[in-house]
């Protein structure tokens, strides 16, 4: 296990903006940041910024950072006019920059404050989506975690209740919430909710599966409204899909031989369809540099599920009780790598030459150029990859870069 | 603070960025919070470069911020020096850092380092991505110029000149580099030095060995270029030869300096763009409106193209960078047209609509609000996506750079016969208005607008409509006090062609406006043609 600090090459959390914003259709996210912060939302959003997105950047120019007043009120101005121009944004989340951060702008202040003379219209929200404080997924942490204490209060001794939390693509949520109800699990929630307004309810009787490995500050809170964790692998491929799927079924107390039918068809569609991809990627080897904290339960995925062999897994932050279950499955020989220093990093990636290297858009160019296959990081973030049906999508992703690397003749 | 989706411009550090990318044995190190690192891309994805940019970024985090964040950037400005070996480097803070008060000009000169570390102040809460990239140029150039450089005599050798302005990340700025030189070569002038692009610090050292320098993109180069005039007495052409008339000029200029014959440049023939411009298929293009927008370099280039070089009447003209607003207010003046000079997207759209262009010309972020208003577009200037930044030679600049642009800027009208057979087969299925020019299957935008709501058979939308109307369904939308179609007139305006029905309705309505008719019927449709024939 290898802990490093230096230069990271990573997105900060106000990234995390470009999918949240798809997920809460009726949201809108307000960064209160710099030119820098607006530049690197379209830089990130690439065409979607032209489709009437929900979110913007409040930009502060120089007079705003000349007294604290100030910048409250024109925070208000710019609030104001947004909510004038879109009257069907009915949550509003203020998220916090390092620019906002530093000069220690009080975003939960100003949602409060706002919060108050919008409400019952729009219910106004922050957190921090600094690099400072987050790095790339860590921003959905933050929003999510910022939810939590506006969801409404499940009394104890309700029945039980179901939450899956972590932002999945529509289909794949979909996907999940049919099994569970074949499962006879009827009160399931999803955090976060499609619409913002219409959040599930949380308490002491509400057990919780992560659908995501990077959501440590939600599952805290999430706690402390009393709701309880359900501890599994995180649902990548057959096996990581079955785990987590059976640690639900076993704490709603489905029957045994219902579960098994019930995943039979879907497990045994993903086997076929990754038995098709095993050729291309067995015994292959595979580096990870840090970018979402996805990296270790996909390479658990890999090398259980399609025989790849793990170099380097290097992680931005690793919660070490969320991801107990996948790190077991490592091999000791796994370099497990916290953290990054990208010069000594890339000096790895060197000197291993493994046959493919998961890292940022930043990287992967030059990478290739100097001769290595890569898989871009970002699109495992992007796409459906959850669930059965969409395990060998996921093994597909990285099985067309070294497809790729052999057709092409030129 | 301002309200922002979109920017055309980036941060100033984005700026020293471009130009640290462009040169050779240069580092940048940049104070600047974990996540700055996004930047990168803009280089490795749009232009598609194949080695990581020149820049070490500090990337504190909240936690280093109690502690010795200035401890954080001595550090990676030693490793950087250690492991890059670079002849000099650029040290600078981005925005976050800025606010933390480190100081990295006092911390790198402290720390005597083997090479010259050039210090960069870059107000990010004031100042935007070109001048930034000026800011350090001209921070290099002042820097690292060898001031105890003096030019030989004139006589028997070749007159030198510098190419100031071409950075990495710039719109064309490869291709119209081999453009220049060729013209300079026939000019029988040599190149002492072409910079950022390609220059190392050490190269730089003998930019006034040059005998004058040529200004390619004022954006970028003219800060530098006063500094050379003043302490190398270096003259600078600044006409930029973008467009015939524009190279011509250029030529001319630079044979002047030079002391060289400009009619071998002159004679080039590989500009084909005044015959094509003057056969008869393109009459068609003759008063056609065009909207142009972009930085203020292209945008003046643009509009004079359009007037003298392609018979277009320029309806629209601005620039997002009010730095050079000057000369677009300028050429906006001999165009007869209020200049928009403002960096808000949203306003551009607002014009964009209000003027009913027939063409836009603009940067990306014009081409999707063409898009949104079904309006034919092309891209001449940045900011610009991956596409623009093609694989094939492609300038803007000098004669084949006006070949491009004819090719680029008529591709997306309807050529004109293809317009003729459209109006003369109009009632003909075939030629139906939804099925759009024959190039631009793909994207034709009448057909989708159709699939999203029925009945919105009009893509331009009316001068008067109120700015947050959805772009979707200009029609349902009147302004209080507009005149009133009749079914009789809109039917007959429908049957107007597509490319055309804009400018009918907007003068239609303005006429009945100024005759204060309440309602448009027939007559006052071909009242207001005859009004308006030219």
């Amino acid at each position: 296990m290898l802990r490093e600090r230096g230069q990271r090459e990573v997105f900060c959390g106000l990234t995390g903006i470009i999918w949240l914003h798809r997920k809460m259709q009726d949201a809108f996210f307000l960064v209160v940041g710099s030119r820098t912060c607006a530049h690197l939302l379209q830089s990130a959003a690439g065409v979607m910024i032209f489709a009437e997105p929900r979110f913007a950047t409040a930009i502060m120019e120089e007079r705003d950072l000349a007294g604290m007043a100030d910048a409250q009120d024109e925070l208000e101005r710019v609030v104001n006019r947004l909510l004038d121009r879109r009257p069907d944004i009915r949550t509003l989340f203020l998220v916090g920059s390092c620019p906002s951060e530093v000069i220690k702008l009080d975003l939960t202040k100003a949602a409060q404050r706002l919060g108050a003379v919008h409400m019952p219209r729009v219910r106004i929200l922050n957190y921090s989506g600094s690099g400072i404080e987050t790095t790339f997924t860590q921003g959905e942490d933050a929003c999510l975690a910022a939810l939590v204490p506006v969801m409404p209060a499940l009394p104890a001794g309700s029945p039980k209740e179901l939450l899956i939390v972590g932002s999945l693509p529509d289909i794949v949520e979909d996907q999940f919430l049919r099994l569970f109800a074949q499962m006879g699990i009827e009160r399931v929630g999803c955090l976060p909710a499609r619409n913002a307004r219409d959040l599930p309810a949380v308490g002491p009787d509400t057990r919780y599966l992560l659908a995501q490995p990077f959501l440590g500050a939600t599952a805290m809170a999430l706690d402390g409204r009393g709701a309880r964790r359900l501890d599994a692998l995180f649902p990548f491929g057959a096996e990581g899909t079955a785990s987590w799927l059976s640690a639900a079924a076993t704490e709603f107390g489905v029957d045994t031989g219902l579960f098994e039918r019930i995943i039979a068809p879907g497990r045994e569609r993903a086997r076929i369809a990754l038995s098709k991809l095993r050729p291309q990627l067995e015994g292959k080897r595979i580096s990870f540099l840090p970018d979402s904290q996805l990296e270790v339960p996909l390479a658990r995925f890999l090398q259980d599920e399609l025989g790849m062999q793990l170099v380097e897994v290097g992680t931005p932050y690793l919660h070490r009780a969320h991801l107990a279950r996948e790190l077991e499955r490592l091999g000791p020989q796994v370099r497990l790598s916290e953290g990054q220093h990208v010069e000594r990093q890339l000096d790895r990636v060197r000197a291993d030459r493994p046959d493919i290297t998961v890292c940022g858009l930043g990287l992967a160019n030059p990478l290739e150029a100097e001769g290595f296959t890569t898989k871009w990081a970002i699109e495992l973030v992007f796409s459906p990859i959850h669930g059965f049906d969409q395990a060998a999508d996921l093994a597909e992703l990285f099985a067309r870069p070294l497809r790729r690397r052999d057709m092409l003749e030129v | 603070m301002q309200l922002a989706v979109w920017t055309y411009e980036g941060p100033p550090h984005v700026g020293a960025m471009r130009v640290a990318t462009a040169m050779e044995k240069l580092h940048y190190v940049l104070h600047a919070p974990q996540g700055d690192t996004y930047a990168d891309l803009l280089f490795t994805m749009i232009e598609r470069r194949q080695r990581r940019p020149p820049v070490t970024y500090t990337t504190f985090e909240a936690r280093d911020l109690g502690k010795d964040t200035a401890q954080l950037f001595q550090d990676a400005a030693h490793e950087a020096v250690k492991r890059f070996s670079p002849q000099a480097i650029i040290v600078g803070a981005s925005c976050t850092a800025e606010l933390i008060q480190d100081d990295p000009a006092g911390l790198a000169e402290a720390m005597g380092l083997p090479v010259p570390a050039i210090a960069l102040e870059l107000p990010s809460y004031q100042r935007k991505e070109n001048w930034g990239a000026a800011e350090t140029f001209y921070q290099i150039v002042r820097t690292l110029a060898d001031t105890s450089v003096v030019r030989e005599p004139r006589e028997g050798r070749k007159a030198r000149a510098n190419i100031l302005g071409p950075t990495a990340l710039g719109f064309r700025h490869r291709d119209d580099l081999v453009e220049i030189r060729k013209i300079l070569d026939r000019l029988g002038v040599e190149v002492n030095l072409v910079a950022p692009l390609g220059a190392t610090p050490q190269d730089i050292g003998r930019i006034g060995a040059a005998d004058f320098n040529i200004v390619l993109y004022p954006e970028i180069a003219d800060e530098a270029a006063r500094w050379l005039e003043r302490h190398f007495a270096q003259p600078a052409v600044r006409t930029v030869p973008i467009g015939v008339g524009a190279t011509r000029s250029f030529i001319a200029e630079v044979a002047e300096l030079a002391g060289a014959d400009p009619t071998p440049a002159l004679g080039d023939t590989s500009s084909r763009m005044p015959w094509w411009s003057r056969s008869v298929d393109s009459t068609y293009l003759t008063g056609k409106r065009v909207f142009i927008f972009g930085d203020a370099t292209h945008a003046v280039a643009a509009a004079r193209i359009a007037r003298e070089e392609l018979g277009f009447e320029v309806c629209g003209l601005g620039c997002y960078n009010r730095e050079f607003a000057r000369a677009v207010r300028a050429e906006a003046a001999r165009c007869g047209v209020e200049p928009l000079i403002t960096d808000d997207h949203l306003a551009v759209e607002d014009a964009i609509a209000a003027a009913c262009p027939e063409l836009v010309l603009g940067t990306q972020m014009e081409r999707h609000i063409a898009k949104r208003l079904g309006l034919p577009c092309a891209v001449i200037s940045a900011p610009v996506h991956v596409q623009d930044f093609p694989a094939r030679h492609s300038p803007q600049m000098g004669f084949e750079g006006a070949n491009v642009i004819f090719d680029t800027w008529v591709h997306p009208l309807v050529m004109g016969l293809e317009e003729h057979l459209l109006t003369m087969f109009r009632e003909d299925f075939e030629f139906a208005d939804e099925h759009g020019p024959s190039h631009l299957a793909a994207h034709a935008p009448r057909a989708m607008a159709r699939t999203v709501t029925p009945d919105a058979h009009e893509p331009l939308a009316p001068a008067e409509t109120a700015p947050e109307a959805a772009p979707a369904a200009p029609e349902t939308i009147a302004a209080p006090g507009a005149p009133v179609w009749t079914a009789e007139a809109e039917r007959e305006l429908k049957k107007i062609p597509f490319f055309v029905r804009g400018k009918a309705r907007r003068n239609t309505e303005k006429f009945a406006a100024l005759e204060g008719r309440s309602a448009i019927d027939l007559e006052t449709l071909y009242d207001a043609k005859a009004h308006y024939a030219r």
